[in-house]
């Protein structure tokens, strides 16, 4: 157990696969900058792998001040273990205040293996994270400074702000896309420490057979556009529809989870709580009525045009455009309008 | 021989339909209104462990922490050929964040013992953390597999496990034990059998079935409702099957690692998403009104 310690930096986990930094480790960077500077301490990035130095430059890019590097073959493949062990180690050692992780798969295994080892706190999935205070009325104590993690809970009808007051350090996992990701400053320097970490048998007794990495098709979160359908789309057939949108607007397609469990696309077109979060410049919604946990997922977005045609839908309540009306006819309206232009 | 599995289920509010009648005026969720349900993830879980002993043979005990009614859950587990259940459940276990939560079911399993093969859901619905399963490997001392498709191949030495890694898969060994997290994508979960529902759904435990004739008893006294609790866990002897219920020193657990004390998370605030109806610009749905709309979108840049 680890007892705070107000001078500790601000740390973040650096995921990475197969040389891939991963942008969630990024965008993490970045909002660890702004903690730390409220906090008036450094930014560290713990960075685990084989091979991997190389992307230090771009942690200390985008706001990383020390680069913790772990360079060991046995590393090369993330298994759970030996990385919990390098984390768990490293961290006993330096003692940060702040531990950062993307909420990614990976992130989601490794990060509870190693609070519960330190048996620190742990937030999952924040969407949101902040520097402020708290008063335990009981005690009549004051915490100063702490992390408020902010994470939606109760299938997304609740934000939960939570603290870890006591037990260090503080932990959370972010969800990925929810952080400005942004450009990095080639000219920022940082320090690279190099560290050794000592391995049982027992951290190193799950062996990696196979691995195969599927190229993800579809790319939501980079898209600048995206024309969602929903429920509403009706079926494989009327998402015709919406491709077409997609197509006139060089926009990628998405879908919220109705459309994806009525099957009329492949899942990973999903936007919402348990599929991608995305901000695009515009976001068309068709046909969606707007669950809280779709709404989580695109709220963000610069602009959103609701088409819809029960007025009541959540999802007007997020809109900048509302249509209420038949998107059979309205999607074609907007097909026609915009090839105008040209 | 067979494999011992044991499978951590919860039961929890069925978060996924929330609509009008559930939610307060203020925003808030009225809770009795929502139902309580096996977690899904969890019922994947349990199919996984039953599969394992069609196949191989063995046991499957479920675990589950929760109020009384969480028996409802460890039933719906016996409908689907659980050998054994157990419910933990002590008001000192109450306010459990996760890291306590996976610490009282540890020492739950260490009393259960020799375990094989550990089953969770990957997540519940009313967190959404799946921080419970692999917190849970930690406590027990052993490795994890998380996000579980299917075996590959299981003996008692080492389990070949495909999981699904978020950008593909990859095929992993363990040596045994090990906890497995377990995809809804993994399996389609049984359904009750018939004849067991039928066997099984008077099953309680004794603390259950008293707070049931309470209810069901009200202008009854306390004698004539302890005569009929007596008589109905007589005849549920015949069933040939029971409900266990541990409380937190049957599980040798130190207090201050349960419940509020064991719980390093606290929440310091708490808002409920109320539907804000702030303004939109609401366009016709005509020719004219779309055309303008387009128009106003290319003017600031957002599309072109």
């Amino acid at each position: 157990m680890i007892e705070p310690n107000r001078q500790g930096d601000v740390w973040v986990y650096a995921e990475q696969e197969d040389g891939n930094l991963h942008d969630v480790a990024l965008e993490l960077c970045g909002k660890a900058r702004l903690l730390a500077d409220q906090l008036g301490v450094r930014v560290g990035a713990v960075l685990p792998g084989w091979n991997m130095r190389e992307l230090a430059f771009r942690l200390i890019a985008h706001g990383a001040d020390k680069i913790y590097h772990v360079h060991d073959p046995r590393l090369e493949h993330y298994r759970t273990m030996p990385y919990a062990r390098v984390m768990c180690q490293l961290i006993e050692k330096h003692k940060p205040q702040i531990v950062l992780y993307g909420a990614t798969p990976m992130g989601r295994d490794l990060a509870p293996r190693i609070a519960s080892k330190l048996r620190a706190g742990l937030t999952a999935d924040c969407t949101d994270l902040d520097i402020g205070d708290h008063e335990e009325k009981s005690a009549k104590k004051v915490h100063k400074n702490l992390l408020l993690q902010i994470r939606p809970a109760f299938g997304g009808n609740i934000i939960a702000t939570i603290i870890n007051p006591e037990r260090w350090p503080q932990m959370a996992t972010v969800r990925e896309g929810v952080m400005r990701l942004g450009d990095g400053d080639p000219g920022r320097t940082g320090e690279i420490i190099d560290e050794n970490i000592e391995f049982n048998d027992f951290d190193l007794a799950v062996h990696v057979i196979e691995r195969h990495r599927e190229e993800r098709k579809v790319d939501l979160k980079a898209a600048r556009i995206i024309v969602a359908g929903g429920g509403g789309v009706g079926s494989e057939e009327g998402f015709r529809l919406i491709h077409g949108l997609a197509g006139a607007l060089g926009g990628t397609v998405g879908a919220s989870r109705a459309a994806v469990d009525g099957g009329f696309i492949a899942k990973d077109h999903q936007v919402g709580q348990t599929g991608t979060t995305v901000r695009p410049a515009l976001y068309v919604a068709c046909g969606i009525s707007g669950q809280v946990q779709h709404r989580a997922g695109m709220e963000e977005s610069a602009k959103i045009i609701a088409i819809n045609w029960d007025r009541e839908a959540p999802i007007f309540s997020v809109a900048h455009y509302g249509i209420v009306g038949d998107l059979r006819k309205v999607i074609p309206m907007m097909i026609k309008a915009i090839k105008a232009r040209e | 021989m067979g494999y011992k599995c044991i499978v951590c289920i919860k039961q929890v509010p069925d978060t996924s339909n929330i609509t009008g009648e559930v939610m307060n005026r203020d925003g808030t969720v009225n809770r009795t209104a929502l139902p309580a349900i096996f977690n899904p993830e969890d019922l994947n879980a349990l199919e996984a462990a039953l599969a394992v002993k069609d196949e191989h043979g063995g046991e499957v005990t479920v675990v589950t922490m929760g109020p009384l009614g969480a028996c409802e859950a460890l039933r719906m587990a016996l409908y689907r050929r659980a050998d054994r259940v157990v419910l933990i459940t002590d008001r000192r276990a109450a306010a459990s964040d996760t890291l306590a939560t996976s610490y009282i079911l540890s020492q739950a399993i260490k009393k259960i013992g020799d375990v094989d093969l550990v089953f969770c859901g990957r997540q519940a619905i009313d967190g959404d953390t799946a921080q419970v399963g692999p917190q849970l490997a930690e406590k027990l001392g052993i490795p994890q597999i998380a996000y579980f498709e299917r075996f590959e191949s299981l003996t008692y030495r080492a389990a070949r496990v495909r999981r699904n890694t978020g950008s593909g898969w990859e095929v992993v060994e363990s040596p045994l034990p090990v906890l497995i997290t377990v995809l809804d994508t993994a399996n389609e979960p049984r359904p009750a059998a018939a004849k067991r529902v039928m066997q099984y759904k008077h099953l309680t435990t004794p603390d259950e079935l008293r707070a049931r004739l309470k209810k069901g008893m009200p202008d009854a006294t306390d004698a004539e409702r302890e005569a009929e609790h007596a008589r109905q866990m007589e005849k549920q002897t015949f069933l040939g099957a029971r409900i266990e219920q541990w409380d937190l020193d049957d599980i040798d657990a130190d207090l201050q690692w349960c419940g509020l004390s064991g719980s390093p998370t606290k929440v310091h605030r708490v808002q409920w998403i109320v539907l804000t109806k702030e303004g939109y610009t609401e366009v016709a749905p005509t020719e004219e009104g779309v055309r303008g709309m387009v128009h106003e979108l290319i003017v600031d840049h957002t599309m072109g």
